[in-house]
């Protein structure tokens, strides 16, 4: 491991860590069942359905109806992880989450398979990246993005045991490990994971721009910029004191998330900052309806980089 | 609240209704039906709002299910093995309440309250409020989906709870409703009654000049249902229905009702979906229902 967390080069998709947790949850719990809209292969479930074939129901194509079937199996004592991509599950679906999950109060896991745009080339049809700020909007629900594979099997863990309404988004796109070797565990629900102790430069990042805001870190240092790197896998609700730790003891905040800057991760510590240390910060994010392209290509696009984060930075101390 | 028009004043024994003969069970559930179509007039008026047409029709469908039918009681609210009786046109919480007081869930004093300030019962209803209420529907086209799910939760579990949703017909143009069908029927899920409160009428308009819903039963039947089509204010014709053979299927039951039933100047006028009643009104619909 390296001064800024990167464990190892290689990378890994979330997913199979889910899908392997899933299994190892379902076999210490029979309450745990796994819903999803005919997407048993994109979710990874095809080893659960082998294991389980009748704890996974598979709806068909029908989100709305998914999500009310999630909340009904709740209702029936059951522990529902409802697999979906995610710009369906979020959007096809918000009023059943808002009502049928979140204002009923159903602990319900919502799994936004592949969310930002980890779709790519399919296109912004296809983009999952106002899940964030869609979801943060809804009361009595939490909001996760866990980082890498350890994350979201923590994560998974904290679900369950918590009987909580939940969104959680799972990448999709192949990140390294970002959780130190030295964390006992590598979620903690609310709060955020800071690497680093640098009074220059905050690099507040959540997902698939934590591994990038690691990286930037450490050209950062190489220039004599330093800086701490704030993993935000909660992101509601949000780590406020953390957030205004970071504001206080730098001079200012790089915030950078794979969704849009209305509403999502860079709004809430926006909120945060300007109710309790106003400072200087640069929101990074998803700025329109993406053009066609890989998921990096349009992550590079976006300036959604290690170099992106790093400009956004020395433009802030400068 | 003044509800009472028993025969001779003396209360029936609500929670013993289930256990009588068919025959005087239907008889014994006109009266229930009566007691609740006169709690919810006075609930709407204490309210000063609510959407009466639709209590109305949908009253004789709820008793007969709640009294007459499910294993549903206040002690066991709680029991994991209960059926679930879900009201997916939720906009009809008065007649629901009217119907959970009455078995005991809560006072009946506290219809009082509806829709009053910090009151728990709100326009539409929150289970984390309201001892007996399954789902917080109000938005339609939720009720049936959550019932699904219900379903397939009492066969995965073994307990083997049976699930009644209410449904509105002009809520049937919600195309969840469609997918839940769906769903129910591929699964084959003969422990889910759907019962649809087919009083033709939607809040602007009758629903076949809206956007037509007949033939209403073939579509249910052609999604792998077992179709029930009757009287739906007639409470021997829902007991008979609810308690027919499934034949390996859901059931939808076509509760063909009037909407605002039982107070002559509210029937089947689309002005009272949810109109408020003068003072004077609710005197008459008071006298008519005694």
């Amino acid at each position: 491991m390296n001064a800024h967390g990167i464990v190892s080069a290689d990378t890994f998709d979330c997913r199979v860590a889910f899908a392997e947790k899933l299994i190892e949850l379902a076999e210490a719990d029979s309450r745990i069942v796994a819903v999803c809209n005919d997407s048993v292969g994109s979710s990874n479930l095809n080893a659960f359905r082998d294991r389980f074939p009748d704890r996974l129901i598979n709806v068909g194509i029908a989100e709305q109806n998914m999500v009310g079937v999630a909340a009904g199996l709740a209702n029936g004592g059951f522990i529902p992880f409802v697999c979906a991509a995610g710009p369906f599950l979020s959007g096809r679906a918000t009023e059943q989450v808002k009502a049928d999950i979140a204002y009923s109060n159903y602990g319900v896991v919502l799994c936004a398979m592949s969310p930002g745009m980890a779709y790519g080339e399919l296109g912004p049809t296809h983009h999952s990246i106002e899940d964030l700020s869609w979801m943060r909007a809804i009361d009595n629900l939490d909001v996760l993005v866990p980082a890498d594979p350890e994350q979201t099997k923590a994560a998974m863990d904290w679900a369950v045991s918590s009987g909580r309404p939940i969104y959680m988004r799972v990448g999709r796109h192949k990140v390294p490990s970002v959780t130190p070797a030295d964390r006992d565990v590598a979620f903690t629900f609310g709060k955020i994971d800071v690497t680093g102790d640098g009074t220059d430069v905050a690099l507040v990042a959540t997902g698939t721009l934590v591994s990038r805001a690691l990286e930037a870190a450490k050209l950062l240092e190489a220039e004599g910029i330093s800086a701490r790197v704030l993993n935000v896998s909660t992101i509601k609700p949000l780590d406020a004191e953390t957030i205004i730790k970071a504001a206080r003891e730098t001079r200012g905040l790089v915030v950078a998330e794979e969704g849009v800057l209305e509403g999502g991760l860079g709004a809430a510590v926006a909120t945060t900052l300007a109710e309790n240390h106003p400072a200087k910060a640069k929101f990074l994010g998803v700025t329109s309806f993406a053009p066609t392209g890989s998921n990096d290509f349009l992550l590079e696009h976006f300036g959604l980089t290690v170099k992106g984060i790093a400009d956004a930075a020395r433009k802030l101390v400068g | 609240m003044t509800i009472s028009v028993w025969p001779d004043n003396k209360p029936l024994d609500v929670a013993a209704i289930r256990d009588l003969p068919e025959a005087e069970r239907g008889e014994q559930l006109k009266l229930v039906a009566k007691q609740v179509r006169r709690l919810i007039v006075q609930t709407i008026d204490s309210a000063r709002a609510g959407h009466i047409g639709g209590d109305l029709s949908v009253t004789d469908g709820l008793v007969t299910a709640a009294f007459g039918v499910l294993n549903i009681a206040p002690e066991r609210a709680d029991d994991p093995a209960r059926d679930r009786l879900i009201l997916s046109k939720g906009h009809c919480a008065a007649a629901l309440y009217s119907v959970l007081a009455l078995r005991g869930f809560f006072p009946v004093a506290d219809l009082e309250t509806f829709m009053k300030p910090l009151s728990a019962l709100n326009g539409h209803p929150n289970r984390r409020k309201v001892k007996g209420v399954e789902a917080n529907t109000g938005p339609l086209g939720h009720g049936l989906p959550i019932g699904v799910g219900s379903a397939v939760a009492s066969k995965l579990s073994g307990k083997n709870w049976q699930t009644f949703v209410f449904l509105g017909d002009g809520e049937l143009q919600e195309g969840s409703n469609w997918e839940a069908a769906m769903t129910a029927g591929h699964r084959k899920l003969d422990n889910l009654v759907a019962i649809v409160d087919r009083n033709r009428l939607q809040q602007g308009a009758r629903t076949e000049d809206t956007a037509s819903l007949d033939p209403l039963g073939d579509k249910w039947a052609s999604f792998g249902w077992e179709v029930a089509d009757i009287d739906g204010n007639d409470t021997a014709a829902l007991l008979k229905a609810f308690t027919q053979d499934r034949k390996g299927k859901p059931l939808a039951v076509i509760a063909n009702t009037l909407k605002g039933k039982g107070v002559s100047f509210i029937e089947d006028r689309v002005e009272w979906h949810h109109k408020v009643p003068s003072r004077e009104q609710v005197e008459l619909a008071l006298k008519e229902l005694a």
